[in-house]
């Protein structure tokens, strides 16, 4: 009996470890299929992959640049509306809000972390860019035309248009994962706040959000992560030419809209590697990314509160 | 003392030196006036936050109502039993789409759940292990690898093999993306159950693998299967993975070879082209996949509201 229960148990743990280690294949899987698929590209065209802005097919020259330039744009644009928005919700949602009011609110952002890419680049398509065209540009370029960055024509889908895709698509991700940081900050912190005469906003500032910083630049660095992967939506409303302009009015592209768009249609071996390549690269910085922020949120909330 | 709001500056002007007296530094003289303005900041904060989070859930909203009113009208009998028309033809329906993205999550499911559940209970079960550290932080990290990344490494792995897009392929792919998702929430239900359960099990001499399968794992079933299925309304909307593997498919499917229709690849397909019926469609193939989302999230959550509730993903 004890000599096949003990059989049992370490089978049963060789099983499940087994299971566990296979995220360790998983990504040495990806990382290996990619790097195998963009050898031509990489021995025929070394660095200059990266900083070369030829992207011609046609003529068999492939450079990353615009595609590295729209992906680092459009997600600035989206860090940049997501993170005060997100974050100033997750306060509210822990700190300010009336306690009836947290579980519907969560619930609607949860909803919206649900919404699949592709519904929101519909949306995108045929709701949220004639209306930035119609309205929001011009106004832009009335206002803030001085700039170069609110300059030239107007056409609709845009590097503009991905950036605010992108803010909505990241929005719930950075809410929830700082919310879950805030919740996670010792009550005993907050009462000594309110015992000094503090009021609610004052305990937030001074007791909250101090003390979680590091968790809450950690939920900012999954948001980069996101940002930087997202696909099919920014695909659809970013204008999708590889061009590197000084306006955010104008059309771009980003690494993963190139690959969406090109992949399926490349017919020489070194257009797939290319795109194989600029795969390499995107998976190199999500990775990085991604690791940082789990660092930043794992030694931040300690053992006891998940993230 | 006169309510807080009676403090506050009118105007613009006021707006903004509420705005970033934020962020100076608490004042030590404490007086009457002081005091009021602390409250008016106060107010001012929790109104600002509050308009925030109204912008954060708006998207949402307006992307529910052009939906609703866009695809509502779109959606009939035909919608759902006829396969596309051709181009130039009003009407069809994307059936085989709808039927597709169900025989692909199943195919999914069937890769992504042994090895995330078995692989979830490693990490709660044997949490000592010197290794559970590295494996949550790479399923972590997995789990952000963007999906179009996932999509190429399923393309070199087993449609350049197999040399033709196949509905294995898409299943693959899915499959491969639900482990890690599984995985963590697994994990995280079984840590809900109290350990006075495990130590009661192992003080009856029963052995440990069986104290998990027949008393800790099932206490938890609800939480892993709200997991499972979170994770198969996360994976049913992945459109970028799909592109060149399952591909898509005007007909019906009938060999895992064979290439499959998905609900958001025909929604991609349908939103970029040039035809208005096209359009039509697209709208009412979003309705009905982001009702089948909704859904399963609403009902999870409903279900689950208890002990065993898990965080969204």
């Amino acid at each position: 009996m004890s000599n096949v229960s003990r059989f049992g148990d370490r089978a049963f743990k060789g099983l499940t470890l087994l299971m566990a280690l296979s995220v360790f294949v998983l990504i040495a899987l990806i990382g290996l299929e990619l790097a195998r698929g963009s050898t031509t590209a990489i021995h025929q065209f070394g660095w200059r992959f990266l900083v070369s802005s030829d992207w011609d097919p046609v003529n068999e020259k492939y450079g990353a640049l615009p595609f590295i330039f729209g992906t680092l744009v459009s997600s600035a644009i989206g860090l940049v509306i997501a993170v005060p928005l997100s974050i100033a919700t997750a306060v509210y949602l822990t700190e300010l809000a009336p306690l009836w009011i947290r579980q519907p609110l969560t619930i609607f952002i949860e909803l919206l972390a649900a919404v699949p890419s592709v519904i929101l680049g519909l949306w995108g398509i045929f709701v949220m860019v004639p209306w930035l065209r119609e309205n929001l540009f011009p106004l832009l370029q009335k206002y803030l035309g001085f700039l170069p960055l609110f300059q030239g024509p107007i056409y609709g889908p845009s590097i503009f248009a991905g950036g605010i895709i992108v803010a909505i698509m990241i929005l719930p991700i950075i809410t929830s994962v700082s919310r879950e940081i805030l919740r996670s900050v010792p009550g005993l912190q907050r009462e000594a706040a309110y015992a000094l005469g503090a009021t609610r906003w004052e305990v937030t500032r001074i007791a909250v959000l101090s003390y979680a910083k590091k968790g809450l630049f950690g939920a900012v660095i999954l948001g980069l992560g996101r940002a930087l992967g997202e696909t099919m939506a920014v695909t659809m409303v970013i204008g999708n030419s590889p061009q590197i302009a000084k306006s955010l009015f104008a059309p771009g592209y980003t690494l993963a809209s190139v690959i969406a768009n090109e992949f399926s249609e490349a017919t020489t071996d070194t257009y797939l590697s290319a795109l194989f390549e600029i795969g390499l690269v995107l998976l190199g910085v999500t990775v990085l990314v991604n690791a940082l922020a789990q660092l930043l949120l794992k030694t931040f909330a300690g053992p006891g509160v998940k993230q | 003392m006169q309510n807080a709001e009676g403090a506050a500056p009118g105007g613009p002007a006021g707006f903004f030196i509420l705005h970033f007296s934020c962020f100076l530094p608490p004042c030590p003289r404490v007086t009457a006036s002081n005091h009021q303005w602390r409250k008016a900041k106060n107010v001012f904060m929790q109104t600002l936050t509050f308009v925030c989070a109204v912008l954060v859930i708006l998207p949402l909203l307006l992307v529910f109502y052009h939906l609703l009113s866009q695809g509502a009208g779109a959606i009939n009998w035909a919608f759902f039993t006829q396969l596309p028309k051709p181009v130039g033809e009003i009407g069809g329906g994307m059936a085989n789409s709808i039927a597709g993205t169900f025989i692909l999550i199943s195919l999914a499911s069937l890769l992504g759940v042994p090895f995330g559940v078995l692989g979830g209970i490693f990490l709660s079960e044997y949490s000592h292990h010197r290794l559970n550290w590295w494996i949550r932080f790479t399923a972590d990290v997995v789990n952000g690898v963007p999906s179009i990344t996932w999509g190429m490494v399923v393309y070199a792995l087993i449609v350049l093999p197999m040399k033709g897009f196949s509905t294995l392929a898409g299943g693959v792919v899915l499959g491969l993306m639900m482990i890690p998702i599984i995985m963590r929430t697994t994990e995280e239900v079984l840590q809900l159950v109290p350990n006075g359960y495990r130590e009661a099990a192992l003080a009856l001499g029963i052995a440990q693998w069986r104290t998990i399968v027949q008393i800790v794992v099932r206490t938890a079933m609800k939480g892993i299967v709200t997991g499972v299925l979170l994770a198969l309304a996360r994976v049913a909307g992945e459109t970028a993975p799909l592109l060149f593997t399952a591909f898509g498919n005007a007909y019906w499917t009938h060999h895992l070879t064979e290439p499959i229709a998905a609900l958001p690849l025909q929604i991609f397909n349908y939103a970029i082209s040039p035809y208005d019926d096209w359009h039509r469609q697209a709208w009412a193939g979003a309705l009905v996949l982001i009702l089948l989302v909704s859904a399963i999230n609403i009902v999870v959550r409903v279900l689950t509201r208890d002990r065993f509730s898990v965080r969204s993903i």
